[in-house]
C-alpha cells in the first residue's frame, strides 16, 4: 500500500522545478547582482535629476577622470529618506537633485560634508547652500501656463495673488503637492504673512475645484487640452511637453508674472557629498565637474532638460528668456529651506 | 488509526459551509497531544519577518511624537481621504468580485469557445504596470479622472486577483453536490448560487480580500488619474514634507483600515469547511452548455480583455511608434527581461514556500492564536512598497551594519514579504479543499509527518501552489517603488528601466519594456492554464 505514495511523474516534475530554480539562481547571479564596485576610483551617485542629463554628465566625467560613477535614479525625496534611513552605511557618495529642499533637508540632518570653496565659487553664491554644504548646478523658473483659446492674455493675472480672484473659478489647475508649488507658498508667506497666505490658499483651492492635480505634467497637459485655462508650473514642463507632442499639438503658452512678484521664483538643482562617503576626493572631483564649463554646456545645450545652466558663465538656448533677464522675487535658498512653514499652511488650507 | 488534525468548528475556518467529517468529535480530545511544533515554529518565524515593516512603522511614527501624529491624523483632509479610500475600495472590490467570478465561471465551467486562450488572456492584465494602464486610459479620454477614472483603471487592473483563486477553486470542486442539488429539483440559478458559488465562496472572498488590500496600498495609478487616497497622501508626506514619520503615522491608519477589511472578510467567510463527497473523486464537471448564451458570454470576455489588455497594449504600441527616441542608454532588453524573470521566479518560490507552513497551520491545525498569527500576515499587503523597502533598509543599517543591503537576496526577500498574502490565499484555498482523510490514511500507514506533507498534501494542493506562485510572479514583474530602493546598483528590471525612460519622457524607448513585461506575464498565465488542463485530461492522477 505504501508504494502507492512513491514517486510519481508529478512529484518528479516538482523536483525538477525546484532544481531548475536553484540552477537559475546560480546562473542568474550576475543578472541579479550587478557590478557595484567599491574601489577608490569609483563613486555611487543617488540622482533625482533628469536621467538623460545625468547620464550625459556622468559619461563626460568618467571619460575625463577615469572615475567610474554608478547611478541610482529615483524620486529625489525618496532618495533623501533613503539616505537618512541608510545612515552611516549609506552606499551613496554624491546626491544630485532637481530642487534645493531635499539638499537642505539632509543639510539640516547634518549628513552632508562641505563642498570645496573653488567649486562653490563657480556658481553665483545665491544659488548655493548658505552653509556651503551643497553647490547649485542648474535652475528653473516658475511660470504661468495658459490656453489662449480658453482665456485671453488680457484676462491673465500679473501676480500670483490674483489667482485667488473668483473670476478664475473653475479655470485654475493646481498641483499643491508638487515640490515646485511649495516654494511659491513660502515666497507668498514671506511677502504677505500667515493670515493672508492662508486666505489666498483657501481661495486657490476653491478656484481649482475639479482641477486639483498630483503633478505639473497633468497641469501642463490639461491646460494644453483646454480642460483647464491656466496654472502655475516650472518652465521646463512646458518645453518638455512641447518636445514630446510637437509644436503643432501645443495649444498652450507660458508667461511670467510681473517682475519680483512672489510667484516669480527660481528653483535650484544642486549636488552634495555625503559625510558617510568613503570616496570624498572623487566625490569632490565630481561636484567640481558638474559646475565646470563642459558640464554646464551639456546642461545648456541638452535638448530635453530645458534647465538654465547657472555656473561658469554658460548660457542657454532653449528657454527663450535668458536667466540674466529674469526678474524673480528676492527670496533666497535659505528662505526656501525645506518649506516646513509652507507645508503647515497647505495642510491648514486642506490642500495637503 | 491514531488521531488526526481536527477542524474546530468554533473557529472561523477557511472553507465554506458544507460538510464536516463524521467522527471529528472523538478526535477533538487528542488535539493538544498533537501540537505540531516545527510547523508552529516556522510559522511564527515567518510571521515575525512579515511584521518587520509594521514594527518599522511604529518606530518611525513614534519618532515624531503622539501629539504630532494626532494633529496629522485628525485634520480636515483625513475625513476626505478616508471617504475617498473607503468608497473606492468598496466599489472596486465589489466590481472585481463580480467580474472575476463571472469570468472564472465562464472560462472554467462552460463550453464558451476558445477557453484555453481566454484562460491566459484574462490573467495577463495583472502584470501590466498600473502606471501603464492608467496612462493609457488617461491619454485616451480626459474624463478618465478622479473617482470614475480610479474605479475603471483599478477594476480592470486587479480583477485577476479574484479570477485566479476562483478559477482554481471551480476547477477543483466536486460536481457531485451540484448534481445532487439538481436531482433534488433545485433550479439552475438556485443551484448556481447555493452550490457553485457556495463552494467557491472561500476563493471569492480571498480574492476580494486581496483586491481590497492592494487598493489600500495603490499609488501609481491614482497619481495619474488624480485621485487622492491615504496612500497618495503618504507619498506626499515623503515627497513634499520630507516627513517619513508622518508618512508612517498615516500608514498606520491604512493598517487599521486593513484590519477592518480582514475582520469583515472573516465574518463573511463564516464557519465550516468544504470537501469532496468522495475523497478520491477527482471528477470534473461536464461543461455547462451555454447554447444561445454563447454570444453574450463571448461578448463579455471580448469586452473585458479588450478593455483591460487592449487599451494598455494599444497605447504602448502607439508610444512605440510615435513617442520620442532619445540617445538615453539603458540595460539591454534581454538582460532586463532575464533579471525580471529570475527575480519573479525566486521570489515566487520563496513566498510560496513561506506560505506553506502558515497555511497548513491555519487550515489543518486551527486555534485562536494560530488564527491571529495567520491573519496578521495579511497586513503587510496594505503597506506601500516604499515603506517596506525603507523598513528593510532601516533594519540592515541598524542590526547588520549595512550587510546585504542592495543585494539580490534582500530584494527577493522584500518581494516575498510584499506579496506573501497573495501566495497565502492561493495555498490556503486549495489546502482547505484537499481532504484531510488522505493525510490521515498516510499517517496511519506510518508515514512521518514531513513525508505526508510532501507526498500527500503538496500533491493535493498542486493547483493552489502553482496559482500562489504565479500571483507572486506576476506582481513582482511590475513592482517599482521598492525595486528602485533595494535593487543592486547597476541592475535594472523591466519595470525600473521602463521608469527611467518614462521619467525621461522617452516614451518610444519605454514602450517596448511595457510590452515585454506583458509578454513575460503571459508565460505564467499560460502555465496556469496548462496545469489545470492536465487535471482534466487525466482526472484520476490522484489514485
Amino acid at each position: 500500500m505504501a508504494r502507492r505514495w512513491g514517486r510519481t511523474p508529478r512529484l518528479t516534475a516538482a523536483t525538477l522545478a525546484v532544481a531548475g530554480l536553484v540552477t537559475a539562481a546560480m546562473t542568474g547571479c550576475s543578472a541579479l547582482s550587478g557590478s557595484a564596485s567599491t574601489s577608490s576610483s569609483s563613486i555611487t551617485l543617488y540622482s533625482g535629476q533628469h536621467p538623460q542629463t545625468t547620464q550625459k554628465l556622468v559619461a563626460a566625467f568618467e571619460k575625463k577622470t577615469g572615475i567610474k560613477v554608478s547611478v541610482r535614479s529615483d524620486d529625489e525625496d525618496v532618495l533623501a529618506q533613503q539616505i537618512v534611513t541608510e545612515g552611516s552605511h549609506s552606499p551613496a557618495d554624491v546626491f544630485y537633485t532637481e530642487n534645493s529642499p531635499p539638499l537642505e533637508f539632509l543639510q539640516g540632518k547634518g549628513l552632508l560634508s562641505g563642498v570645496h570653496s573653488s567649486t562653490l565659487a563657480a556658481t553665483p553664491s545665491r544659488y548655493n547652500s548658505p552653509q556651503g554644504d551643497w553647490v547649485g548646478v542648474s535652475a528653473r523658473v516658475s511660470v504661468l501656463i495658459y490656453n489662449p483659446s480658453v482665456i485671453s492674455q488680457s484676462q491673465l493675472p500679473t501676480s500670483v495673488m490674483q489667482l485667488a480672484d473668483p473670476k478664475y473659478q473653475g479655470k485654475l489647475a493646481l498641483a499643491a503637492g508638487e515640490t515646485d508649488f511649495q516654494p511659491i507658498v513660502t515666497s507668498v508667506l514671506r511677502a504677505h504673512g500667515t493670515a493672508a497666505t492662508l486666505k489666498w490658499l483657501s481661495a486657490l483651492k476653491a478656484n481649482a475645484a475639479g482641477h486639483l492635480y498630483p503633478d505639473n505634467e497633468t497641469i501642463a497637459s490639461d491646460v494644453n487640452k483646454g480642460s483647464a485655462a491656466l496654472g502655475i508650473i516650472n518652465q521646463y514642463y512646458w518645453y518638455r511637453m512641447r518636445a514630446e507632442i510637437g509644436a503643432g499639438a501645443t495649444h498652450s503658452k507660458i508667461t511670467h508674472f510681473a517682475p519680483h512678484d512672489p510667484g516669480y521664483v527660481i528653483d535650484v538643482s544642486g549636488a552634495a557629498i555625503l559625510k558617510s562617503s568613503k570616496h570624498q576626493a572623487a566625490a569632490q572631483q565630481f561636484l567640481a565637474f558638474l559646475v565646470s564649463k563642459p558640464a554646464q554646456e551639456i546642461i545648456g545645450g541638452h535638448s530635453l532638460s530645458y534647465e538654465y545652466p547657472i555656473a561658469s558663465g554658460v548660457t542657454t538656448a532653449a528657454p527663450e528668456t535668458p536667466l540674466s533677464q529674469l526678474q524673480p522675487n528676492s527670496i533666497t535658498i535659505g528662505d526656501l529651506g525645506t518649506g516646513t512653514a509652507a507645508i503647515t499652511l497647505l495642510r491648514r488650507a486642506g490642500l495637503l | 488509526m491514531t488521531s488526526s488534525p481536527v477542524l474546530d468548528r468554533s473557529d472561523p475556518g477557511p472553507g465554506e459551509p458544507g460538510l464536516h467529517r463524521p467522527g471529528y468529535v472523538a478526535e477533538k480530545k487528542n488535539r493538544r497531544a498533537r501540537r505540531p511544533r516545527a510547523l508552529i515554529a516556522s510559522a511564527v518565524l515567518i510571521a515575525a519577518v512579515l511584521a518587520l515593516p509594521l514594527i518599522f512603522l511604529l518606530i518611525e511614527a513614534s519618532g515624531s511624537g503622539a501629539a504630532a501624529d494626532a494633529r496629522l491624523i485628525f485634520r480636515p483632509l483625513t475625513a476626505e481621504l478616508l471617504w475617498n479610500t473607503v468608497r473606492l475600495t468598496v466599489v472596486v472590490t465589489a466590481l472585481c468580485g463580480v467580474i472575476g467570478t463571472a469570468a472564472a465561471w465562464t472560462v472554467e465551467r462552460t463550453n464558451v469557445p476558445g477557453r484555453k486562450i481566454w484562460a491566459v488572456l484574462v490573467v495577463v492584465p495583472l502584470a501590466i504596470p498600473d502606471f501603464v494602464v492608467s496612462f493609457g486610459w488617461a491619454s485616451l479620454w480626459t474624463w478618465i479622472h478622479g473617482f470614475r477614472g480610479a474605479v475603471i483603471v483599478m477594476t480592470l487592473a486587479v480583477y485577476p486577483l479574484v479570477y485566479l483563486p476562483v478559477a482554481a477553486s471551480l476547477r477543483g470542486t466536486d460536481p457531485g453536490q451540484e448534481e445532487v442539488a439538481r436531482s433534488l429539483g433545485s433550479s439552475r440559478v438556485r443551484t448556481f448560487v447555493r452550490i457553485t458559488l457556495g463552494q467557491a465562496r472561500g476563493a471569492i472572498l480571498g480574492g476580494c480580500l486581496l483586491v481590497a488590500m492592494v487598493l489600500l496600498a495603490e499609488y501609481g495609478a491614482f497619481e495619474i488619474v488624480g485621485y487622492q487616497t491615504f496612500t497618495t497622501e503618504i507619498f506626499t508626506e515623503i515627497n513634499v514634507a520630507f516627513s517619513l514619520p508622518a508618512a508612517c503615522a498615516l500608514a498606520l491608519v491604512l493598517v487599521l483600515l486593513s484590519l477592518i477589511v480582514l475582520g469583515a472578510e472573516g465574518r463573511l467567510r463564516g464557519r465550516g469547511r468544504v470537501s469532496r463527497s468522495g475523497a478520491l473523486a477527482q471528477r470534473v464537471s461536464a461543461p455547462y452548455r451555454l447554447g444561445k448564451g454563447k454570444i453574450p458570454a463571448l461578448a463579455g470576455l471580448v469586452a473585458l480583455t479588450g478593455l483591460s489588455l487592449g487599451v494598455p497594449v494599444g497605447s504602448a504600441i502607439y508610444w512605440m511608434t510615435s513617442g520620442g527616441h532619445d540617445s538615453l542608454t539603458g540595460v539591454s532588453m534581454p538582460s532586463a527581461a532575464l533579471t525580471t524573470a529570475l527575480y519573479g521566479l525566486l521570489s515566487g518560490g520563496l513566498a510560496t514556500l513561506m506560505a506553506l507552513p502558515v497555511a497548513v497551520l491555519a487550515v489543518r491545525h486551527p486555534g485562536r492564536a494560530r488564527h491571529f498569527l495567520e491573519r496578521s500576515t495579511y497586513l503587510v499587503l496594505a503597506v506601500p512598497g516604499v515603506v517596506i523597502a525603507l523598513a528593510l533598509s532601516y533594519f540592515t543599517e541598524h542590526y547588520l551594519g549595512g550587510f546585504g543591503y542592495q543585494t539580490a537576496p534582500l530584494l527577493i526577500l522584500a518581494y516575498a514579504i510584499m506579496f506573501f498574502p497573495l501566495a497565502l490565499v492561493g495555498v490556503k484555498a486549495s489546502l482547505a479543499r484537499a481532504p484531510v482523510s488522505l493525510d490521515e490514511v498516510a499517517r496511519s500507514l506510518g508515514q512521518p509527518r514531513l513525508a505526508v506533507l510532501v507526498r500527500v498534501t503538496l500533491r493535493l494542493t498542486g493547483p493552489g501552489l502553482v496559482a500562489a506562485f504565479c500571483l507572486v510572479f506576476l506582481s513582482v514583474i511590475t513592482e517599482l517603488t521598492a525595486t528602485l530602493i533595494l535593487i543592486p546598483t547597476g541592475v535594472q528590471t523591466l519595470a525600473s528601466q521602463f521608469w527611467v525612460y518614462e521619467t525621461n519622457l522617452s516614451y518610444g524607448q519605454a514602450a517596448p519594456f511595457a510590452l515585454v513585461m506583458i509578454a513575460v506575464a503571459a508565460i505564467p498565465s499560460w502555465v496556469l492554464g496548462r496545469f489545470f488542463d492536465r487535471g482534466v485530461a487525466d482526472p484520476r492522477t490522484m489514485t
